[in-house]
């Protein structure tokens, strides 16, 4: 017996034209604020943006971004929720609030089944918020989207950094393009992250300082975009 | 209507084999789906018609149902999916994305979400026949 999902996947994804994972190997770095930002900065610009929350059992862009009751249409297929003029998908719009406890066959069933169903359409950015470290999510992502590029994100700690060696390691060693290394809520002048990332030999994308403006500007898109983080997400965009 | 878009990916799928297999024409094309797709199974007939390519202009399509059933992990109770169980919003939650399930069922004996659904789930290509 054959899944015939996955012949489906590249299909879905041919108008796509770049592919951003936004992930790190240990949670709580700021992986969906990036993502979320990110993507909203894109579509600001004038790209055709889809974000695709791919934290199914701990999705937050919906919280970050305030989304509550835009639902993706049904047209031979899903047609993802049109939010803040990029194309929104996650989970939350089937869970509501509810927990959504999924073991690893579960998650990769549903991505299989989201990715063969949602129709994207033609875009410059799918931007995708990763769960954190290098389970299910970023192996299914890496056997079912060839193309998929990696943002990396990190905070000054050397326990945050060490997982993201052993994530960019893994890329590496299966040939996956890694756009760079993105450090966090930085709080000193220290360059340790930077020189770490020049030594595994990866682009550095730029140092994101602590904002605590962030947490009020969450559930409120335009006033995320106008923070010192935003900002700072502002000027990684351009080396992308 | 997602239906049309897994009727695509069995197009595409049966398309890929009856390529690898030579067929010139394809004659059958079984598939079973899980009963926790809620699929209507007319709209998914109707697609399948409406997307096949030529080779299967001659082609039977038959869909079987397989019945959902689930295992706790916690109890090992094993129990029928039964979609009468459901509020309409959280069916209609679960024909998209049957994982949705462990948002809603609950193992009937311990009140655990930790299930295993044993049969009833996705969409298989089982066999494609044709003539080389």
């Amino acid at each position: 017996m054959v899944d015939p999902r996955t012949a489906v996947i590249n299909e879905r994804m041919k108008e796509v034209a770049r592919i951003i994972a936004v992930s790190s190997g240990k949670g709580g770095v700021g992986k969906s604020l990036m993502a979320s930002t990110l993507a909203l900065t894109l579509a600001k610009k004038g790209c055709k943006v889809g974000l695709f929350d791919l934290d199914f059992t701990s999705p937050s862009t919906h919280v970050i971004l305030g989304i509550r009751d835009a639902k993706p249409k049904e047209d031979k297929g899903l047609v993802p929720a049109k939010v803040y003029g990029m194309e929104y998908m996650s989970i939350i719009h089937y869970s509501g609030d509810r927990a959504t406890p999924l073991r690893g066959a579960d998650f990769s069933n549903a991505l299989i089944e989201l990715l063969s169903i949602t129709k994207w359409g033609k875009l410059d950015f799918l931007v995708i918020d990763m769960p954190p470290g290098i389970g299910d999510a970023t192996l299914d992502l890496i056997r079912l989207i060839k193309n998929t590029e990696f943002i990396i994100v990190t905070t000054p700690s050397q326990l945050a950094f060490e997982t993201v060696r052993k994530l960019a390691s893994l890329l590496k060693e299966l040939k996956i393009q890694i756009v760079g290394i993105v450090e966090n809520m930085k709080m000193t002048s220290n360059k340790n992250v930077q020189q770490q990332t020049q030594k595994l030999g990866l682009d550095f994308l730029g140092t994101i300082p602590y904002d605590p403006e962030v947490e009020e500007a969450i559930g409120d898109a335009d006033k995320l975009i106008e923070t010192a983080f935003a900002k700072e997400v502002q000027q990684i965009a351009l080396k992308i | 209507m997602h239906e049309w878009a897994l009727a695509e990916a069995v197009i595409a799928a049966a398309s890929q084999i009856a390529e690898k297999e030579g067929l010139k024409e394809v004659t059958e094309v079984k598939v079973r789906i899980g009963e926790l797709q809620q699929i209507e199974r007319d709209i998914f007939y109707f697609a399948l018609r409406q997307l096949k390519p030529a080779k299967f202009e001659k082609s039977k399509f038959d869909v079987e149902t397989e019945k959902g059933r689930l295992k706790c992990r916690a109890c090992g109770k094993e129990w029928p999916f039964n979609k009468n169980k459901l509020d309409k919003d959280s069916a209609e939650a679960i024909h998209f994305i049957p994982e949705i399930a462990h948002t809603y069922i609950k193992c009937p004996k311990c009140g655990s979400p930790d299930f295993e659904i044993i049969e009833g789930r996705g969409v298989w290509l089982q066999s494609i026949k044709g003539v080389k």
